[in-house]
């Protein structure tokens, strides 16, 4: 206890020297959020001196090994990092998927040599990486996959396509589910295999989306030479990885709807007002109680099963309960929304509606329940591999 | 603290769930219902669950009660809920036991807890005077007489109303109903001149009956807690009961589900088991998930103290009316034309399931208390 307190008094010192001012502010849209990599434009100075300190201590990854770049903090350390970043306001130094996707798979099935290239510099945001998974006839029947790699002795030949791999246009390298064995079960000829984007015969072409942006990318492979050293795990045992990789990927899809977020009770009576010290709009204040209470339930079933799963234990299927319903209730906040805010959510442009945020925000919220396997596809695990049920 | 059950805890749940199974199970509480049982629960059982003390699960240990907390009688409520076990620990061990500790002076301590704690007195909370739970909108009068004061008025679905020895009785000493000052809680004896309990039938086989008072003569020191300050003291045993009914309903919720799933694995329908359609997979699975949140937020509820207690009393009583009302009717609708009959357990289920949804307070009650914390 006394060295926990010890460690609060150090990082909050630490931070209030190295956490710039405007670090500390709101995020205004989704312009702001620091993605890193080779190719990223800051938006200011303070915002790469955020990222590098951050980076330098490990600290973007703080349960991380410090061998590897890490942190090397305990939960509870670490638990205490968030609390002290969050009472200084202080803004995400980082957002990777190279952090919330591939670093945990990488720890557990890639090699040393693979682990010392690739992790230190996902920690210090160095790398910017993007997800190889969907194609255009593997959706939610993802093991169906079909991009080829060829054996050619040291090396892959890469040949096919991807679809819906968040900013692959300005990532720096991939990490790509393909068939290395046509032959038996459709999910015993899968590999997973890592590579630079800019190797010769990879293209990118983003997709523009009902929210107007286009952050999700196709990716095209002609010939793409890969070496065999970024092989990870065994030839044709990919599919065990991309599983655990999507366990995490849900984890961080489900806390969507568990970030802290303004209240809507309050977003409410700013526009419309109480009556007899009740939300003037009866229907919707019963709307708005039914979703705090599910937040609230859901933001505990979170804290729960973190507090229930032993350090480094997967939560498998578990997660699939917490995407569909973390995603579920943002789709269902991002409603509200619209119905508290009326016409002021609808505009697509101008400064006095924020360029649109809330109605961009609100179709973006569409896809949560689609990414990283749909809800329909997250029943169906938990009805299998939870209750068991056949079929 | 971590949201997990403590190792004590977990045995207490294992000695809980043991005992129950042996004797309260459902077919136990369909023995009680079909031989004449008057009062709502076995006696005999009853003096079982005192030998273990759980009477006085919640009893500092100065009056000879196991001080066990929140968190363990949860698990007790939960674990009676999947076995549908009639007892009158809610009305006893819960809101009578933190009345008269939360409230009481030395004497009424001294005289009731440790009577409380073995079993030997009963108590029952006369608040609601109508349909729908409403703590402040008591109306019934306690006017003052040369020696103390004079009841007047009833009383209705007065939980453990016609077994009580002691009823524990809201009435508005000043204001006008709706007021949250004005009421004040009285220890009346069951057996005092004036008092009539009718007993009302519930779907549930248990005892909420109505209890009407005339005239009924009481002294001073009948008293429990302040004088004319008695919502407060209402509202933390309220809440204490209110905690013990979410943990019963997500038991009630937990049973009923179990219950359907190996019964989707068992029925066959056009030569599959029903289980194996999707239509009912995603259903189940999204009953599953309900379940999980109430568990989360229920185990948040009784770990709670001092200012959070009343908006995760009233998160965790809402979460768990609702989860209960969908786990209950989609064990009916899965279970076809068999869920409807008499003969089997299921429908046991959803009839006490309601009846604890609406005792002190139903999801509306909640959602709109609520809503009134956060300011909307």
């Amino acid at each position: 206890m006394q060295d926990l307190e010890q460690f609060r008094a150090d990082t909050r010192s630490w931070l209030e020297e190295n956490c710039p001012p405007t670090m500390r502010t709101p995020t205004k849209s989704d312009k702001d959020y620091c993605w890193g990599g080779r190719n990223y434009q800051f938006q200011s100075d303070e915002q790469r001196l955020w990222m590098e300190r951050m980076g330098a201590r490990g600290w973007t990854a703080p349960t991380w090994p410090k061998e590897y770049g890490g942190g090397g903090l305990t939960k509870e350390e670490a638990r205490v990092l968030k609390q002290e970043l969050k009472r200084i306001g202080a803004r995400q130094a980082l957002f990777s998927f190279g952090i919330s996707m591939l670093g945990p798979a990488l720890l557990k099935f890639g090699n040393e040599e693979q682990k010392k290239r690739h992790i230190p510099k996902i920690v210090k945001g160095e790398t910017r990486w993007c997800q190889g998974y969907s194609e255009p006839n593997a959706g939610s029947d993802l093991a169906g996959l079909g991009t080829r790699a060829e054996d050619k002795g040291d090396h892959y030949v890469v040949n096919g396509q991807k679809i819906w791999a968040s900013y692959a246009d300005e990532a720096d390298w991939i990490f790509c589910l393909v068939r290395t064995n046509t032959e038996g079960k459709k999910q015993a000829g899968i590999s997973f295999v890592l590579f630079d984007m800019v190797s010769e015969g990879v293209t990118t072409r983003p997709i523009r989306l009902i929210s107007g942006a286009s952050p999700f990318c196709e990716i095209f492979f002609d010939n793409v030479k890969v070496p065999k050293t970024d092989l990870v795990g065994q030839e044709n045992a990919g599919w065990t990885i991309a599983k655990y990789l999507l366990t995490h990927e849900r984890e961080m899809i489900s806390g969507f709807g568990a970030a802290s977020m303004r209240e809507l009770g309050d977003m409410a009576v700013e526009m419309l007002g109480l009556q007899d010290g009740k939300l003037a709009d009866g229907v919707l204040r019963g709307d708005i109680a039914r979703q705090d209470i599910d937040a609230a339930a859901f933001m505990f079933t979170l804290e729960r099963t973190r507090d229930e799963a032993k350090a480094g234990v997967s939560l498998g299927a578990v997660s699939s309960m917490l995407k569909y319903y973390g995603t579920e209730l943002n789709k269902r906040r991002h409603e509200l929304i619209l119905n508290i805010e009326g016409m002021n959510a609808l505009a697509w442009d101008g400064e006095a509606y924020n360029n649109g945020a809330l109605s961009r925000s609100w179709l973006r919220t569409k896809a949560n329940s689609i990414e990283g396997g749909t809800s329909e596809i997250q029943l169906n695990i938990v009805a299998k591999h939870i209750l068991g049920l056949p079929g | 603290m971590a949201l997990v059950y403590t190792e004590e805890e977990q045995l207490l749940r294992d000695s809980a769930k043991e005992f129950l199974e042996e004797r309260c199970s459902v077919s136990a509480f369909r023995a009680l219902r079909d031989t004449g049982n008057i009062d709502g629960f076995d006696r005999e059982v009853w003096s079982q669950m005192a030998e273990l003390g759980w009477p006085g699960i919640l009893v500092s240990e100065e009056h000879d009660g196991l001080e066990f907390g929140v968190v363990g009688a949860g698990v007790i409520f939960e674990e009676m809920g999947r076995t549908l076990a009639c007892s009158p620990l809610l009305s006893t061990a819960i809101t009578g036991a933190v009345l008269l500790m939360e409230g009481g002076n030395d004497a009424q301590k001294q005289t009731f807890l440790p009577a409380i704690a073995a079993g030997e007195k009963l108590t029952a909370l006369a608040v609601d005077e109508g349909p729908r739970h409403a703590p402040r909108a008591v109306a019934m009068r306690a006017e003052p007489t040369n020696s103390g004061y004079s009841l007047s008025g009833s009383k209705q679905f007065v939980i453990d109303g016609r077994v009580a020895d002691t009823l524990i009785v809201v009435a508005r000493t000043s204001g006008e109903p709706g007021d949250d000052a004005g009421l004040t809680l009285f220890l009346v004896d069951a057996d005092a001149e004036g008092v009539t309990v009718t007993p009302n039938q519930m779907i549930d086989f248990r005892s909420a009956d109505n209890v009407n008072f005339a005239n009924v003569q009481i002294t001073a020191d009948a008293v429990l807690g302040k004088f004319d300050q008695g919502a407060a003291l209402l509202e933390i045993a309220l809440n204490a009961a209110n905690r013990m009914l979410a943990a019963e309903l997500l038991g009630i919720a937990e049973e009923a589900f179990g219950r359907t799933v190996a019964y989707m694995k068992e029925r066959k329908q056009f030569g599959v088991p029903i289980g194996s359609f999707q239509a009912l997979q995603h259903r189940a699975a999204q009953v599953y998930t309900d379940i999980e949140l109430t568990r989360s937020v229920v185990l948040k509820a009784l770990q709670s103290e001092g200012p959070a207690v009343p908006m995760l009393t009233s998160l965790a009583k809402a979460k768990a009316c609702a989860t209960a009302q969908l786990a209950t009717n989609e064990s009916i609708q899965m279970h076809g034309g068999i869920g409807m009959t008499d003969e089997y357990e299921i429908g046991f289920f959803i009839k006490r399931a309601r009846v604890a949804q609406h005792t002190y307070g139903d999801y509306t009650y909640h959602a709109d208390r609520v809503a009134r914390m956060k300011g909307y």
